[in-house]
């Protein structure tokens, strides 16, 4: 197998504020392969969708990176300049945003929307960028009258589809997902998994997948990072996570929804109160699975407040 | 010290908590850091020096310039000079005495009519939000025909009916200022309404006034100081701008009298600058420092329009959008 | 089409509001000016025009709701009676002659603050920090401060009469005659220049932050996020993802600030003796000319109603929302 698709180094991520700066992105590492799934879990505010914005450099002020490297096919990604920036996002590296809603323009049609992607990014004339447009969404399976329709017109689901199918637009190397089922019932969130596993496997892109529903990553991605406080506390493979989680707060976390088979099992998540302060670095626990050191503080008080 | 508005106005734009989740007290109270960031803020302080140093001198106008402004001292249509820094009229009455006694009614006519439409604006804006249907329809109705109709000319017609006098001067005003406050008002007691918070006591029964004026209004405090502003500003133009035309108390001296006396006494005519720049400098100065106010509590209660600090060496805000 | 039907209902009471207002004034207010306006020019007033002038101010002695229903009738029917201070010129033929250059100033000016000022805004979001977003805003509040007439006379003052650039007074020079000959409409132009420069100068701070503080909220919508990640070009995200959105409360206050404008306009013509309404208005204030005044504000209000529903009608063009709904 070649090098990985996105590599992760060290990447600190601030945000300035009037009185303090606060890290919401603290020293993380990892690295996507080819087609792999890589699922990113953790609390709201913990920093997930942060590294998402930071791997596609949308990050703006208050928020900046500090330090760290994020290479893409070799490419550094921190380096680009504004023109090869452009070119780079969207071809290699696209985006589905958590409210399908708010990432549509609301007073700009479906096709022009998908539309200047392809005037854009490969300079077509408007007639061929509404035909590509049209392909694209018969891949998600919408008429193709709906091109000229405004994105209030849509339902939520279709809102979505209309996002996947964009994103895979000029077939990029990455996905992210950025919580993409997150403001979805139930019945369309299961739709919208399957559209997006269907397109995976036709057309081979990796995905970062960004998520706080444990059972939908566990049963998605192959490899798992749990985020804490901007910390990486756990990292491996997502079945050994699942099954042999070595920090409290991942075990918290897989204790926390109900497993889909097997013996009713009264769920368990973390005490309220509960606070995880000074993590340690990842350190290799097993071949391949990272988790970080509890501090000794952490342990007696997280002991303390599991056995209250 | 902790800013509320800022480490919220990072969540709203980054849609995340930047700190793990701490339990935020249902009602905000950002009336005290409200404060502070006004304090703290250079704009505001700025405005509010001009503002109170002109409400200064006009308290001690008797003092600075004893007897009656509009009395004959000097020669006719004098230069600034040692004897009237400011110089004279055409009828050679001193300048400088004619503006400090201008900033007495100017100031007084400005803020009560800014406090007497805010109150209205108020008023009117909470009860639509409040009780909704038919009275919000004739309610917002109303609003948006006063909104809708020229202020001037309704200010025009309505002051040449009425028997000149301050009184008139300050109920036209009042009339024609207030709709403004109460749409704005009406929109942010809206939005309030539907929190949570103030539905738990709707339902905890508390009487509906004690909702708008102990839930609503506190959590509104920045809104309705913004309209407090701009209706002064607003009142202070509009007098002076009525006045201008002769439809004011033009016995009374005030900023907008100076220049109707200016205008009507062919000053510009004959180049004597010095009768008309002074009292339109302190309308702009006054109406400046206000809006200076008025943008610092933007800027307080809306971090995104703060002066964006420059990133540093990975900063890297390739569109310069924040 | 039930979103304009609406605002067309809308703009009808206020037309109604505006009228019944003027039937209200001079009859339930303290006073008594029109008799003493009748009073100083009955030598002057034909029996017919008397008559006329005491129906419409209430000075007759039929009942109230008769007197409202033919003062209706009136107003619609353009029977505003004669002028006091252009006597005999019926009100509606003073206005008619006037209100073309008011249309003129007023435009003009509006449209270049509006397109200017909007631009601006645009810019200085786009650039938070670059000096037009941290330099203009305080100076253009600063002019912005100045009263319109008090500013309109520093322009006078400076440009007309110490450097003698510009004419001082008028449309246009005297002796010309009106048409569409270059000497003419350069005349035009050059008398119109200072006039509009002092409406613009007041105005176009409050247009250039407005834009600016809605482009920075849009700014941080999640569809602009989206057309960055899309890669499209910054000039592409600017106009066509974020101004196109901030746009539309712009628009809805250029309806709004139509009547600020036409106020600032009025103002304005009065100290450049710019032959508008405004100046008009001022001539019937001392002329204690109550039929002209009044017929200046129903005027002036039903160019602003129209205004705003042709603003509305734009709306619907750019908002697909309201569309539907």
């Amino acid at each position: 197998m070649s090098g990985p698709v996105l590599e992760v180094r060290d990447l600190v991520v601030t945000y300035t504020g009037d009185v303090r700066t606060t890290t919401a992105v603290d020293h993380v590492s990892f690295s996507i392969r080819e087609r792999e799934i890589f699922g990113l879990a953790g609390e709201s505010g913990c920093g997930k969708s942060t590294i998402a914005n930071a791997v596609m450099r949308l990050l703006t002020y208050p928020a900046r990176i500090d330090a760290g490297s994020i290479s893409f096919g070799g490419q550094d990604v921190l380096g680009l300049s504004a023109a090869e920036l452009r070119r780079f996002r969207w071809s290699q590296v696209s985006m589905v945003f958590q409210s399908a809603m708010n990432s549509l323009n609301p007073v700009l049609t479906i096709g022009e929307q998908m539309g200047d992607i392809f005037t854009e990014h490969t300079g077509c004339t408007r007639r061929s960028a509404r035909a590509q447009a049209g392909e694209l969404l018969d891949l998600v399976q919408i008429d193709r009258a709906r091109l000229r329709s405004y994105p209030h017109q849509l339902s939520g689901g279709m809102r979505q589809r209309v996002v996947i199918a964009m994103a895979v637009a000029l077939r990029p190397r990455l996905l992210i997902l950025d919580e993409p089922t997150t403001a979805l019932d139930v019945v369309v969130q299961q739709e919208i998994m399957a559209q997006i596993a269907q397109l995976q496997a036709e057309l081979g892109f990796s995905v970062l997948f960004i998520t706080h529903d444990m059972s939908l990553m566990v049963e998605l991605s192959d490899q798992m990072a749990v985020m804490y406080a901007g910390r990486f506390v756990e990292q491996g493979p997502s079945a050994a996570l699942m099954h042999h989680p070595v920090h409290p707060y991942t075990r918290a976390l897989m204790n926390a929804f109900p497993p889909l088979t097997g013996p009713r099992v009264p769920l368990a998540g973390l005490a309220e109160g509960v606070r995880f302060r000074d993590i340690g670095d990842l350190a290799e626990v097993a071949p391949g699975r990272w988790a970080a050191p509890l501090s000794d503080a952490d342990r007696v008080r997280f002991e303390k407040e599991m056995s209250a | 010290m902790t800013t509320a508005p800022t480490i919220d106005g990072l969540r709203a734009e980054t849609g995340e908590d930047a700190v793990p989740a701490v339990t935020r007290p249902a009602v905000r109270r950002p009336n005290r850091s409200f404060v502070h960031g006004l304090l703290t803020n250079r704009k505001a302080t700025f405005g509010a020096g001009v503002v109170l140093l002109f409400i200064a001198l006009a308290l001690l106008a008797p003092v600075l310039a004893p007897g009656d402004p509009m009395r004959i001292t000097g020669a006719i249509g004098e230069e600034p000079s040692a004897a009237h820094w400011l110089g004279t009229t055409a009828k050679g009455q001193d300048v400088l005495a004619l503006t400090l006694h201008g900033a007495r009614s100017s100031l007084f006519v400005g803020f009560t009519v800014g406090i007497l439409a805010t109150v209205l604006g108020v008023g009117v804006g909470l009860a639509s939000a409040f009780f909704g249907k038919v009275v919000d329809e004739v309610l917002s109705l109303v609003t948006n025909v006063f909104l809708l109709v020229p202020s001037l000319p309704l200010l025009v017609i309505l002051a040449a009916f009425l028997p000149p006098g301050l009184t008139t001067v300050i109920l036209v005003l009042v009339l024609t200022g207030w709709a403004g406050s109460a749409r704005v008002l009406r929109s942010q007691a809206l939005s309030i309404k539907a929190k949570d918070y103030v539905a738990a006591a709707q339902v905890s029964g508390e009487r509906p006034w004690r909702i708008m004026v102990a839930e609503i209004l506190p959590n509104m405090a920045s809104i309705v100081m913004g309209t407090l502003l701009g209706c002064v500003i607003g009142a202070i133009g509009a007098q002076a701008g009525l006045e201008f035309l002769g439809l004011g108390d033009i016995s009374r001296v005030s900023w907008g009298t100076n220049l109707y006396w200016a205008g009507n006494e062919g000053a510009l005519m004959t180049g004597a600058w010095w009768v008309f720049v002074p009292s339109g400098f302190a309308i702009a100065a006054v109406a400046f420092a206000l809006a200076m106010i008025n943008y610092a509590v933007d800027e307080v209660t809306n971090p995104r329009l703060r002066k964006v600090k420059h990133a540093g060496r990975t900063g890297r805000r390739e569109e310069g959008r924040a | 089409m039930r979103y304009l039907t609406r605002r067309l209902g809308f703009y009808l009471v206020a037309f109604w509001v505006s009228v019944t207002l003027n039937f209200m004034l001079p009859r339930f207010m303290p006073g008594d000016p029109v008799s003493r306006m009748m009073a100083r020019s009955t030598n002057q007033l034909s029996s017919d025009q008397i008559v006329q002038l005491q129906r419409l101010f209430g000075l007759d002695d039929r009942p109230l709701w008769q007197q409202y229903v033919s003062y209706l009738d009136d107003m619609i029917h353009g029977r505003m009676g004669v002028s006091i201070s252009r006597f005999p010129t019926p009100v509606v033929e003073v206005i008619g002659s006037q209100i073309g250059w008011t249309l003129l100033l007023g435009g003009t000016s509006l449209v270049i603050a509006a397109l200017v000022g909007n631009l601006l805004g645009i810019v200085a979001a786009w650039r938070r920090g670059g000096w037009i977003d941290s330099f203009l805003p305080p100076v253009l509040i600063f002019v912005g401060s100045f009263p319109y007439f008090w500013l309109a006379m520093g322009a006078l003052w400076v440009f007309g009469l110490s450097l003698g650039w510009f004419p001082i007074r008028h449309a246009f020079d005297d002796g010309l005659q009106p048409g569409l000959s270059p000497e003419f409409l350069g005349s035009v132009a050059t008398h119109l220049f200072l006039p509009a420069l002092t409406i613009v100068l007041v105005s176009i701070g409050g247009w250039m932050l407005g834009m600016r503080n809605t482009m920075i909220a849009t700014n941080s919508e999640d569809y602009i996020t989206m057309a960055q990640a899309k890669g499209l070009r910054p000039s592409r995200i600017i106009f066509r993802y974020a101004a196109r959105n901030a746009m539309l409360p712009a628009v809805t206050s250029f309806g709004m600030s139509l009547g600020f404008v036409v106020g600032g306009a009025l103002l304005t013509e009065t100290v450049f003796a710019y032959p508008g309404v405004g100046y008009q208005l001022l001539a019937a204030v001392q002329g204690l000319d109550y039929p002209l005044m009044q017929g200046l504000f129903l005027i002036i209000t039903s160019a602003v109603l129209v205004a705003n529903f042709l603003v509305d009608i734009v709306y619907v063009r750019l908002d697909p929302r309201v569309r539907v709904s």
